[in-house]
């Protein structure tokens, strides 16, 4: 994907020419020109009544359109030199407000139905309560089936590598916060070809089952979209809002969705991917993740510093790179590289602190990580970005961090 | 129409007119608050659209390339700002104080010294909001400018925006204020000085429609300025209006915004319907048609416009009822919008029509303002909207009504009334020039923004997924093209600022009507001391 400008003009200038009506087969396959139906009966719908709008408006535009061309041609001044002067005529006024009033009608009918539908979240066997954050999704499996205790939970973060989208060519002014000044003018990666939409832990949820997410957020208000899923709803922070989706039988694959509602800075860089797997695979996996949450956080001990490095550097750059810069450089959070606080042996119980108890905008980080990530992570952050520091913090440490 | 007052003012001509830096900084003269009106909204369309080169540099391609997410979002919210509050509207403000009071033969509005200070705020208000800017881009520290969008949703605005916010807020109260006092000024000037015989309905539908825009901005612009002292209170003084956590309500901002909100987006269109009103006939040597049912129109679009704010909000979790509602409100407004598009084609029906750089934008307006229109009939279907909202159909939508539709007809009145203005007939080379590489090149941005909308890509993002990198390239070349065009346009106001061109006769176009076209050209300092007869 790495090309010229002159590359893409011509690449965007064929996609012009014979994307046509055809559909992609996934959304993250080159764009189409309309709207995704989607994988939901109810996604279906609502693009058949897109369709239909669609071919109403347009025969409307092209009708107002075709008459005032005809009119440039047959009335300008060279060929009908003398206008007439007529200027009302009751019929025709009554004609069109009348006839638009019935189109609307016709409009109204099967949007009012489509509407219900959307709204019945009744009789649903999973529920999911979805919780937007700056700028990150976490997902609390609440009910499914009979069972009212589920108590699995985990957010879900951008996957994609800063180096993919930091691509600065300007330094200074106009790149103001987090400035990614080693950056400038270094080929980026390639970039995935699901840049900017995969996500760490994926929201899994089962085919042939009603799922109703319900949808809240934090801080500020979010929007929780997945296009095949045929609609938006706002995360607003003290209210809880529902939305449901039932993806058939055969469908199973991972579906992609945005933030569909300004929340910061990063708005565009919190990614939403649901991966519906069958029934089977859905009961093996909650049963499986609710052991896990039931046994308690993982402990064992870092074989060595490169473990935990390297373990450290994938928490970051999803959880912590976002605010902090990719290369500890700061940004919104405060820098890492050669400062006091990542460097200095003083600093460390408080660096501890910080991930677990949160500090002003900083939140804290213990039900978003385990103890292991969290112990990882703060290792890097004491040895990566040139800090060197050699100090190796264990998931105990951070476990019996109060 | 007729009058016998024209040439007998020519004699004041030179005796009140002051001169130099006084003439304007104190000037209590429509004509040239209208002048000082017209040239600050330029300017300000020239910044705002700067701010959009910046928008559209980023998203030449995928990948976070010139500036920083947080200023992106800086440059969306501006550019919002200034393009509506300091474009647009004080465009149409201009518009109205240069000819509301040449078109019911009145020697000027009926307040000049509010007319002086409701102007002259406006330069202070922007130099707050740009200067957040400016700070933000230059200044140590680089604090944020207003990031929140120019719709400003709590909490993001609130609890969680930048020390700027306040600018912000301060900002908003100026122009609400300036804007209060012009719309006041409008409605006095239309009911008190309208020359004899000059009945409501023998005016120009520029001046119904602006009569109607000034009670709109009355209703309101005090609703926006309670919206921000809202944000205020709960930014410094301890109150919850907007906060969840102190019992309050994020969505009641919403309401509160939507309903300045949506008449607002009245307000910067229905002049525009005046304007093409007035051009179509000129150029279609043929009265309008339906003149009456134009001002009905008129007024039941800017009614209806109270009770559709909510289709803004759809995802917000209405209940049902209420969602039902606004759809079915929303889907009214298209009868009245359509009356007034069938008027214009049965205006211009069996006319004798030239294609003079008037009529050439006027016609623009009409088929794009209907593209633009058709695309608000589709997101007023609510289940529909909930996959459109929030996305670049959206943007497309707004901006082929306030683009191809509000600035189309702007540049449509300017380039009908500069020989009024400054009698100098609007350079033609550069005027056919400035026309035809906006037209085509505001479609090139703007539609296929409908494309990448309906593929799924939200608005207000500064770096978007791989499908969407071919489709928005193209946005980019078409967004730096019509950027580059207005250029043109400067070029050909600054030549007839310095009178250079072809000189222009009190009625330059043939078919115009109107007491506009009775007195010389340029329009005299002061005109119609005494008033015409109209019969």
């Amino acid at each position: 994907m790495q090309s010229t400008l002159f590359h893409r003009a011509a690449a965007g200038l064929t996609s012009l020419m014979i994307s046509g009506m055809t559909f992609a087969s996934d959304w993250t396959e080159r764009s189409d020109l309309d709207l995704r139906p989607g994988v939901t009966q109810v996604s279906q719908e609502v693009q058949n009544l897109h369709t239909t709008v669609l071919w109403i408006v347009t025969v409307i535009g092209l009708l107002v359109c075709g008459l005032i061309l005809f009119s440039m041609i047959r009335h300008r001044r060279s060929k009908n030199p003398n206008p007439s002067t007529f200027h009302e005529n009751v019929f025709f006024e009554v004609l069109w407000t009348v006839i638009p009033f019935v189109i609307l009608i016709a409009m109204a009918v099967p949007a009012t139905r489509v509407l219900v539908q959307l709204d019945d979240t009744a009789e649903s066997e999973l529920t999911v309560k979805v919780t937007g954050y700056r700028w990150k999704w976490s997902y609390e499996y609440l009910t499914y089936e009979d069972d009212n205790d589920i108590g699995v939970s985990f957010f879900s973060n951008l996957a994609t590598p800063p180096e993919q989208y930091n691509n600065p060519v300007l330094s200074g002014g106009l790149f103001p916060y987090g400035t990614a000044k080693d950056l400038v003018g270094k080929d980026a990666p390639e970039k995935d070809h699901n840049y900017n939409l995969e996500v760490d832990n994926k929201l899994i949820i089962p085919s042939g089952q009603k799922v109703r997410f319900l949808v809240t957020s934090d801080d500020v208000i979010h929007s929780f979209w997945v296009p095949d899923f045929g609609g938006k709803k706002d995360a607003i922070p003290g209210f809880v809002n529902e939305t449901w989706a039932l993806v058939p039988e055969g469908k199973e694959g991972t579906y992609y969705g945005q933030c569909a509602e300004l929340c910061g800075k990063n708005h565009a860089f919190m990614p939403i991917a649901v991966e519906v797997v069958t029934q089977d695979e859905f009961k093996t996996w909650i049963t499986e993740e609710k052991e896990k949450a039931a046994s308690g956080p993982d402990l064992t001990p870092f074989a060595g510093i490169d473990q935990a490095m390297e373990e450290g550097k994938q928490v970051y750059d999803s959880a912590c790179a976002l605010c902090h810069g990719a290369n500890g450089e700061g940004g919104i959070g405060l820098a890492f590289a050669g400062t006091e606080f990542a460097t200095k042996k003083e600093h460390l119980n408080e660096h501890i602190d910080v991930l677990v108890n949160g500090r002003a905008a900083m939140p804290n980080f213990k039900a978003q990580l385990t103890p292991r990530q969290i112990a990882a992570v703060i290792t890097y952050e004491r040895n990566a970005f040139g800090n060197d520091t050699g100090d190796l913090i264990q998931p105990a440490d951070v476990n019996d961090h109060e | 129409m007729s009058t016998a007052a024209a040439t007998h003012d020519d004699h004041h001509d030179h005796h009140h007119a002051p001169t130099g830096l006084k003439r304007w900084l104190f000037s209590t003269n429509h004509k040239d608050i209208g002048t000082l009106y017209l040239w600050f909204s330029f300017a300000m369309f020239l910044s705002g659209g700067f701010l959009a080169m910046v928008i559209r540099a980023e998203l030449l391609e995928p990948g976070m390339q010139f500036v920083d997410p947080e200023f992106f979002n800086q440059m969306t919210t501006v550019h919002g700002l200034v393009m509506v509050f300091g474009a647009v509207m004080p465009a149409t403000v201009g518009l109205a104080n240069w000819m509301i009071p040449l078109m019911i033969g009145a020697p000027d509005m009926a307040l000049p010294r509010m007319n002086n200070w409701s102007f002259w705020i406006l330069p202070f208000a922007f130099t707050i909001l740009i200067g957040s800017v400016v700070m933000s881009a230059f200044g140590a520290g680089n604090p944020s400018a207003p990031n929140f969008g120019w719709t400003f949703y709590a909490p993001l605005s609130t609890k969680y925006g930048p020390a700027s916010t306040d600018l912000f807020i301060l900002s908003v109260h100026m122009m609400g204020i300036s804007s209060i006092m012009g719309a006041i000024n409008v409605v006095v000037t239309v009911f008190n000085m309208r020359a004899p015989g000059m009945t409501l309905m023998k005016m120009p539908l520029f001046v119904w429609t602006w009569l109607i825009t000034a009670f709109l901005l009355i209703a309101v612009i005090p609703v926006l300025a309670g919206a921000v002292t809202m944000m205020l209170t709960d930014r410094h003084f301890g109150t919850s209006f907007f906060d969840a956590a102190g019992g309050g309500d994020p969505v009641l901002f919403q309401h509160v915004f939507w309903f300045f909100g949506h008449p607002e987006v009245y307000i910067m269109i229905l002049p525009s319907f005046g304007i093409v009103s007035a051009i179509i006939p000129a150029f279609a040597r043929k009265p309008l048609f339906g003149y009456a049912s134009m001002v009905y129109a008129t007024a039941s679009i800017a009614l209806l416009s109270f009770v559709v704010w909510a289709h803004h909000m759809f995802t917000v979790g209405m209940p049902l009822a209420g969602t039902l509602f606004f759809m079915y409100m929303t889907m009214l407004i298209s009868v009245p919008t359509g009356v007034k598009v069938f008027n214009w084609v049965a205006t211009m029906w069996r006319g004798s029509m030239t294609f003079e750089l008037p009529m050439k934008w006027a016609i623009a307006f009409v088929v794009l303002f209907t593209c633009g229109g058709l695309s608000g009939l589709m997101l007023a279907i609510t289940p529909v909207d909930f996959q459109y909202h929030d996305t670049y159909f959206v943007v497309a939508h707004f901006h082929y009504v306030l683009v191809t539709g509000a600035i189309f007809s702007i540049f449509a009145a300017a380039y009908y009334w500069l020989p009024k203005w400054s009698g100098i007939m609007p350079n033609k080379t550069l005027g056919e020039l400035h026309f035809w590489n906006s037209l085509i090149s505001a479609n090139l941005l703007f539609f296929p923004m409908h494309f990448v909308g309906l593929a799924g890509m939200p608005r207000r993002y500064a770096d978007y997924a791989l499908q969407f990198a071919d489709y928005n390239f193209w946005i980019s070349i078409g967004g730096f093209w019509f950027g580059l065009s207005q250029l043109l346009f400067l070029a050909v106001t600054v030549l007839c600022a310095m009178k250079k061109g072809e000189k222009a006769p009190a009625k330059p176009w043939e078919g115009a009507e109107g007491l506009e076209w009775e007195v010389p050209s340029p329009a005299p300092f002061h005109t119609y001391d005494t008033p015409p007869v109209v019969k």
